[in-house]
């Protein structure tokens, strides 16, 4: 392996790189007794929209898909990448061939071994035009050759940059260079699928009865918006370090209802309803948890021409973003552990520690004198107050927000807001038009990389409904690509964002759950939250 | 009689067809589609999506294959959202439940709610009539959306009895609350509708007429007075049939029954376009077959109407 890549790849991983096979985090610890029944029930918002690996785009089928499938590679709990069905790989010198050896005892759940060409298959799957997988894009990413001409259509998916050595040897051609490269090959995207199964069932074969499937489990029942059930798979070639025997999905739309399905004690895992975690905490301590996450909340200002004139004005901005009080809408308004956000980038970010900003360093009321001064300078005052509308899509968590950011606004700076919520697709599509003036906005990340954050306000960025332009900003972008010490570049970054304030960062998400306590090794530190249940126990009680 | 229903057999095509037309133009109207997502899709992704779902079709063209679709093969085309499934399959599955539940809800709101309604009007101005007026109130102001939560709260969390959601294939533990939770304003307006209709048939001429050749109460209440009281009542009962099948969102969200109410709604909301237009044509259907049977069941009960 190339070794400066290769100290790259510490660098962003954060930890090293555990490339032999047995892997002690899989274990459970000497001292704990296990339960009789390994069970684990979890609460999902909404049935999953698919369980093939490479068709799939939500959370929840991915979670489900991440237990059924076994790419290349995989993730310990902590998030860090470990061997999944590739035992290693190596890279040629310009990074941009790479060779994965396979295991020789991977199988699939009906016995057969998987392949190589299982991979060439799933992989020239997910860029063919006419399954129209809606990850295309991630194929792009990946930046594997030919796969953009491929979804274009120019070229035929048997042009893929992929091949089989042999029945063990997976060789991928890239047409740039990419750091994290073998970290994308833990996305269901590239998992591997069963050809056999799918010529004969078509689209039916993701049904349990017809699915086939590498990972440690396979789907033994599926009753669409009820539940799903995941069982062992006993051919899976870590099975003897799996402890969780059953993992079951139940669909339960209303938080409420999920929380009290909880108390009740028939899951051992759910979300905390907004605002409910103080108390739950006080009433079950250890079992409300909060950690964070990799997802930020802002506003954005429209600054594109059909965006208001004052928002063009960088002190307008400025005194808007100094006036939120964040410690108010971390710790009364969410009120679930989630950080209070100065920089774009949340601080659990790996790799990279956002820069403390000025602001940040201030105090409330300086913040708000300075706000002051800097309306006034711009021209407006109690007799010509500043008035603009503010937008954010139907949701009790964000409206309350919203009302509590105009509040702020109003009582310290006299700004009149007036407050529009849409459902959802409406909001995207008003947003995307920029037939706004000021927006909320909130991504988490596709991976534990700083960029997958700042990306979005690059101006090319089809993500980037404020249409913030910045030249510098965009260049800095291109040469974190391939600098050796990107975090350098991204501090440059946040401090220009600071400084230019085309977006208001609000707070950074938290994962607020109620977690049985006899559930063993979630992945709290993981925060990007991809957790595998061939990672968990249960504790006996 | 035989030729009143061919007529209005006839008369449901065009109706549900028109439904169809105006259901298709005001899905496409709303902003957004069913691929329009926070991260928007590179071009050529979204036009190979589009491509395999005839979006890029115009619309005219989208809407006469559609239709051609369905009328020679029964085929309602696939889900945008749940791409592993088809819309016959959503409704194959979700319809029996929601089928299942309303239909025993509807069951036990026109039974109860009568038997309150009727109870109340005989023993009128008595404890009895208070009482099942009272229960009729009550039973009114709790729609599903408030008795859901309450009955998950008492009989899943404090009392311990009953699961507190889920199907199940549709076991009785697990069709207590839904049932209850759909039936019980539907029962009371029903035993507040039978007993203003039963105390004014009771003071009707025909009835002073049966009392006074010395009928005994019994034969005039079941002989004379069901029959005209329940006319108002069935007028009532032919929508909340309808009601209790399709108006099961609720029910669904607080239960995970799997129903089709929930797929209906969550269906508009990501513009899955087939799924509410396939869900629409059944509800469609339902309620003009629906409207049919009340029609022919006022002629078995009033001997004024004839077809």
């Amino acid at each position: 392996m190339n070794q400066s890549f290769k100290s790259t790849l510490y660098a962003l991983l954060g930890s090293s790189l555990v490339l032999s096979s047995a892997i002690a985090s899989n274990r459970v610890p000497a001292d704990v007794k296990l339960a009789e029944d390994q069970t684990f029930t979890y609460r999902i918002l909404d049935e999953h929209s698919s369980l093939d690996p490479q068709v799939v785009e939500d959370v929840t089928g991915s979670e489900v898909v991440r237990d059924l499938f076994e790419g290349l590679m995989s993730q310990d709990s902590e998030g860090n990448l470990i061997p999944g069905v590739a035992t290693s790989y190596d890279v040629n010198d310009d990074n941009t061939v790479y060779t994965f050896k396979l295991r020789d005892n991977a199988k699939w759940s009906n016995g057969e071994a998987v392949t190589a060409n299982d991979f060439v298959y799933g992989w020239q799957r997910a860029v063919d035009p006419d399954l129209a997988s809606p990850y295309q894009w991630f194929m792009e990413l990946m930046s594997i050759d030919n796969a953009a001409e491929i979804i274009k259509g120019d070229k035929t998916k048997e042009e893929l940059g992929v091949k089989a050595i042999d029945d063990l040897t997976f060789e991928v051609t890239l047409t740039v260079p990419l750091p994290y490269f073998p970290q994308m090959t833990t996305h269901p995207t590239t998992f591997p699928t069963p050809r056999a199964v799918i010529e004969e069932h078509g689209a039916q074969w993701t049904k349990p009865g017809n699915i086939v499937s590498n990972g440690a489990y396979v789907l033994t029942e599926h009753l669409p918006n009820e539940r799903s059930t995941r069982e062992r798979n006993p051919l899976y070639w870590d099975n003897e370090n799996t402890t969780i025997d059953k993992t079951i999905a139940l669909v339960i739309n209303d938080e409420n209802v999920a929380l009290t399905r909880f108390l009740a004690g028939e899951l051992d895992r759910t979300e905390v309803p907004a605002g409910q975690f103080p108390r739950l905490e006080k009433e079950y301590p250890g079992v409300a948890i909060s950690f964070p996450r990799l997802c930020n909340y802002y506003y954005t200002f429209n600054l594109s021409d059909s965006g208001p004139e004052v928002f063009k004005d960088v002190r307008v901005r400025m005194a808007l973003a100094l006036a939120v009080d964040r410690k108010i809408i971390s710790e009364k308004v969410m009120a679930g552990g989630q950080p209070e956000a100065y920089t774009f980038t949340p601080a659990a970010v790996a790799g990279f520690t956002p820069p403390t900003t000025e602001m940040a360093s201030m105090s409330q009321a300086d913040r708000d004198a300075k706000a002051k001064e800097l309306l006034a300078d711009a021209g407006y005052s109690k007799d010509n107050p500043l008035a603009f509308d503010m937008m954010y899509n139907t949701s009790e968590a964000h409206k309350k927000v919203a009302v509590a950011l105009s509040q702020m606004w109003k009582q310290k700076l006299g700004v009149q807001v007036s407050l529009a919520n849409m459902e959802w697709k409406v909001f995207l599509e008003t947003r995307g038009n920029q037939d706004f003036q000021l927006a909320r906005g909130a991504w988490c990340g596709d991976y534990n990389e700083a960029s997958t954050f700042l990306d979005l306000l690059d101006s090319d960025s089809g993500y980037n409904d404020g249409k913030y332009n910045n030249e510098k900003l965009d260049s800095l972008l291109e040469q974190a690509k391939s600098s050796a010490n990107a975090s350098e570049i991204y501090t440059q970054i946040e401090e220009l964002i600071a400084a230019d304030m085309p977006v208001i960062p609000v707070y950074h998400y938290a994962g607020v759950y109620m977690m049985d306590s006899d559930v063993g090794n979630w992945p709290v530190n993981n925060v990007e939250q991809r957790w595998y249940s061939r990672n968990l126990y249960k504790i006996a009680e | 009689m035989i030729s009143y229903t061919f007529k209005r057999v006839l008369i449901a095509i065009p109706t549900i067809l028109v439904l169809v037309i105006a259901c298709f133009f005001l899905m496409h109207a709303a902003p957004g589609g069913p691929f329009t997502s926070e991260r928007p899709l590179p071009a050529a992704v979204l036009a190979n999506i589009e491509a395999r779902y005839g979006l890029d079709q115009p619309l005219w063209k989208q809407l006469w294959d559609y239709i051609i679709n369905i009328v020679f093969h029964f085929d309602f085309g696939p889900s945008f959202k749940y791409k592993d499934r088809d819309v016959n399959d959503i409704i194959a599955q979700g319809f029996p439940i929601s089928l299942t539940y309303g239909f025993l809800s509807f069951l036990l709101a026109s039974i109860v709610g009568v038997s309150l309604g009727i109870a109340a009007a005989i023993r009128h101005n008595t404890w009895i009539d208070y009482l099942a007026v009272s229960l009729g109130i009550a039973a009114q102001a709790l729609p599903n959306f408030i008795m859901g939560p309450i009955l998950i709260l008492t009989f899943t969390l404090w009392l311990g009895l009953l699961p507190g959601g889920g199907w199940n294939g549709g076991q009785w533990q697990y069709l207590i609350m839904p049932v209850i939770a759909l039936s019980t304003s539907y029962m009371g307006s029903i035993a507040r509708i039978t007993r203003s209709s039963m105390l004014e048939v009771m003071n009707s001429n025909f009835i002073r007429t049966a009392r006074a050749k010395g009928l005994p109460e019994r034969a005039i209440i079941w002989r004379h007075a069901l029959k005209p009281t329940l006319l108002p009542v069935i007028s009532y009962l032919g929508p909340v049939f309808v009601y209790v099948l399709t108006g099961s969102v609720f029910v669904d969200m607080y239960f995970s029954t799997g129903g089709l109410g929930q797929s209906y709604v969550s269906s508009a909301l990501t513009r899955d376009y087939a799924v509410l237009l396939g869900v629409t044509i059944l509800y469609g259907a339902l309620t003009v077959t629906v409207n049919l049977i009340t029609d022919l069941a006022y002629a078995w009960f009033d001997p004024k109407i004839r077809y």
